[in-house]
């Protein structure tokens, strides 16, 4: 039955799109805990832009001639390198065995039982900092390893700020809107956004909705995996971004704003802060270098920053494949400092451990490394559950209309509720 | 269908056919060997994964157990559930609204297309200087593919995009129902007309310039030429581009999903809702929501061919068949002719 969906899908689709299923279900069966067998592996994951991750395998490859690597690139998007990725599972193929997996697909990976539960006591847990490792864990077992974090900060107009007398960055949502006032004085920005984010109706809404509600102490699926999103903080929390919009703090198009959209606006005089993740820092260097700086993302109330919600990708053993020791010491080796530090230096990722984020040298080459720290510190993953997908449509559904305008805060946050209870079991 | 077989049982009209010569027996067995390779190709691409889909869909999703996290083996069979999820609550308010944006998309691209396509089609069959220059600059669109072009107006239709800049407004195309489905149309037109446009101009190459000559003589005017002569000699043309647009633009997926995104209510069409849904691995409802496709594209294409291909045929031939008739003509032939043996013993 598995093995004929993609046939089956094909004829309400189109015919023509009718794709041979591959074979191979006779794989070894799935059992967590026994990592037994030796020999040539493969490594999955979306495709390498940085052209440098031949050189990681191939320094796993001189040393290991018997148990090679071999690396298969998928799609950039990442729905379709998840989709691949079920459909070698559904079909219990062993052509993937390495897998790196966005961290918010570890729970539903886990719980098909499509990739095995790791050793956690064979990984250095005291090194990597702690809401990094989390993302790793269902249920409160290992079962992907992180291999690069990902954290969003604020990026904000020096220049600007400056040229209205101040020299801080800000600390809260209340700073911002001082100081966004205060670059409003200023002649020829009279009309400049405030504040944006990614806004639009896609995963970057549930990314910065998860993190406004985290910032104000809520939460949406608890680490217990319930659903505790009716709460006062997770009213305020998304009271706050819908107050934004009415107040025209968030331009009105920032609900079209993807991340490059946004950057694009940043970067054309059109906002004074944007959120995103580092990977816009050294683009932004190049257009406008000395007039940006970068910030941990600000709190909700004083004295408190705000909550980041986290990126990056684990790496996880595929339950069917063949040569499972082979697969566990390779994503020893793939998670390790030394390649962690490999690819912030080569391959712009974000590092895992903490010291690498602590070494004078790292942050003199990369001065975005202790307001990024700060901001994996502060972060807490998006819900980790096992329908990831139906849940993160649900937040965007509910959410998407009240910063329209169409709905309060408590409508949305009522109805996000009850579909919760509804698909979160 | 049962009870129009059971109607049809005439002993009378069978027995002639019963005396049938060995002859023709054999050719009719030479026929079957000859057809049988479409047949079997035709069960493996088409019929089987149909029926594995009409299987599936009586299943729900897989369970979580509380107790381990995991999620079941197996799928709860759920009967017509998935069928019934389309008129009940929030599942029926998604599915009738993927609906209705499907058929308004493909009745709205699919009218404008024809009318703007014959216009291209008239404007290429002229001669003129530069001709080759225009054929090609209309065939352009046609040639990007879709998720190309699907970019190109996502750009247009950006809040600082061309569009806004032209019409001196402030919409933000991608999040407002209304604008969201006018940048479908107008991009799906502007792509898909070329097409039409192509297969009108090879049917208006082949009406001869005396017939127009003729015409002139007598004295018909432009219009009454192109109405009277173009038209009609076209037509068969024309109506393989429509019907090939209209089951098209009723699977239209691509355009929408990358112009607008994913899980917008305001353009989500019934391939979205399929891919939604067992991108979230609920195949059960994805099946069934695909049969519902299928069915629906498959209606369509019989009533346009019902009621535009009749006329292609001819005047004397253009008598109304009755629906029944076409299940009568369509019997299984292998039953058919077991009767006709019973017949004969």
């Amino acid at each position: 039955m598995k093995k004929t969906l993609s046939t089956m899908m094909a004829v309400g689709m189109a015919v023509s799109m009718l794709s041979a299923c591959s074979g191979g279900d006779d794989a070894s069966t799935a059992d967590g805990g026994a990592f037994e067998g030796r020999g040539p592996i493969t490594y999955v994951q979306g495709k390498d832009n940085s052209g440098k991750l031949v050189n990681i395998i191939d320094m796993w490859n001189k040393d290991h001639p018997d148990e090679e690597v071999s690396l298969v690139e998928l799609s950039t998007e990442a729905d379709q390198q998840r989709q691949s990725m079920i459909q070698n599972a559904q079909t219990e193929s062993d052509a993937y065995c390495v897998l790196s997996v966005d961290n918010v697909w570890v729970s539903e990976f886990a719980a098909n039982r499509w990739i095995d539960e790791l050793p956690a006591a064979e990984f250095p847990k005291s090194e990597i900092m702690d809401p990094v490792w989390k993302t790793g864990e269902y249920r409160g077992k290992l079962y992907a390893m992180p291999h690069a974090s990902d954290g969003g900060f604020l990026y904000y107009r020096k220049d600007l700020l400056e040229q209205a007398g101040i020299t801080e960055a800000p600390k809260t949502w209340d700073d911002m809107e001082k100081q966004c006032e205060a670059v409003r004085q200023l002649p020829g920005y009279e009309n400049i956004g405030c504040y944006g984010g990614q806004l639009a109706k896609y995963e970057g809404l549930t990314v910065n909705v998860d993190e406004a509600i985290h910032s104000a102490g809520g939460e949406i699926v608890n680490a217990e995996g319930k659903v505790v999103v009716d709460s006062p903080q997770a009213r305020a929390g998304l009271q706050k971004l819908i107050d934004g919009f009415k107040s025209n703090f968030i331009p009105q198009e920032a609900l079209t704003y993807k991340e490059e959209e946004g950057r694009a606006a940043f970067e054309s005089d059109r906002l004074v802060f944007y959120r995103n993740w580092p990977y816009q820092y050294s683009l932004t260097q190049k257009t406008m270098d000395g007039k940006f700086g970068i910030a941990p993302m600000p709190g909700l109330e004083e004295g408190k920053i705000g909550a980041s919600s986290l990126g990056g990708h684990n790496a996880a053993i595929s339950s069917y494949c063949k040569n499972k020791a082979t697969a566990l010491d390779f994503v020893k080796f793939y998670t390790s400092k030394e390649i962690s530090d490999y690819q912030l230096k080569e391959m712009s990722l974000a590092p895992t451990y903490t010291a690498l984020y602590d070494d004078p040298k790292n942050i003199e080459d990369y001065p975005y490394l202790p307001v990024l720290k700060a901001s994996i510190e502060a972060a807490a993953p998006r819900p980790q559950v096992a329908n990831y997908g139906d849940v993160t449509a649900a937040i965007q559904d509910a959410v998407f209309p009240a910063l329209k305008g169409e709905k309060t805060a408590d409508e949305a946050i009522a109805q996000l509720s009850d579909k919760l209870n509804e698909i979160v079991k | 269908m049962s009870t129009s077989r059971t109607t049809t049982t005439r002993p009378d009209a069978i027995a002639p056919r019963a005396q049938r010569r060995d002859s023709a027996r054999r050719q009719s067995r030479l026929a079957w060997m000859l057809v049988a390779p479409t047949i079997l190709i035709i069960t493996i691409v088409v019929i089987f994964p149909t029926l594995t889909a009409v299987y599936q869909s009586l299943f729900g999703v897989k369970g979580i157990d509380p107790e381990t996290g995991f999620v079941n083996d197996t799928a709860p069979f759920v009967g017509l559930q998935n069928y019934a999820n389309m008129f009940i609550g929030e599942s029926g308010a998604r599915f009738w609204n993927a609906a209705s944006n499907t058929t308004i998309f493909a009745l709205l691209t699919v009218t404008l297309e024809t009318i703007l396509g014959v216009t291209m089609a008239l404007i290429m069959h002229r001669a003129m200087r530069g001709r080759g220059l225009v054929r090609a600059a209309i065939l352009v669109p046609w040639a990007i593919p879709t998720a190309v072009s699907a970019i190109l107006w996502k750009w247009i239709f950006d809040a600082h995009g061309a569009a806004n800049a032209l019409l001196g407004t402030q919409i933000l195309w991608a999040t407002s129902d209304i604008p969201a489905k006018m940048a479908i149309i107008v991009a799906d037109t502007w792509k898909t007309a070329p097409f039409i446009g192509l297969l009108t101009l090879a049917g208006l190459q082949v009406i001869p310039d005396e017939v127009y000559e003729a015409a002139k003589i007598d004295g018909a005017n432009a219009w009454q030429r192109f109405r009277r002569i173009t038209l009609p000699l076209v037509k068969p043309a024309l109506v393989v581009a429509v019907l090939f647009r209209l089951l098209d633009a009723l699977r239209m997926f691509d355009l929408p999903y990358i112009l607008i995104g994913a899980r917008k209510g305001s353009v989500e069409t019934l391939s979205m809702l399929v891919q939604d849904e067992a991108s979230n691995l609920r195949y059960g409802s994805a099946a069934a929501y695909a049969l519902m496709l299928f069915a629906y594209v498959f209606l369509i294409a019989f009533a346009f061919i019902k009621v535009a291909g009749a006329e292609v045929i001819g005047a004397e031939e253009k008598k109304k068949i009755p629906l029944r008739q076409l299940f009568v003509n369509s019997r299984l032939p292998w039953k058919r002719s077991r009767k006709a043996q019973e017949e004969v013993a």
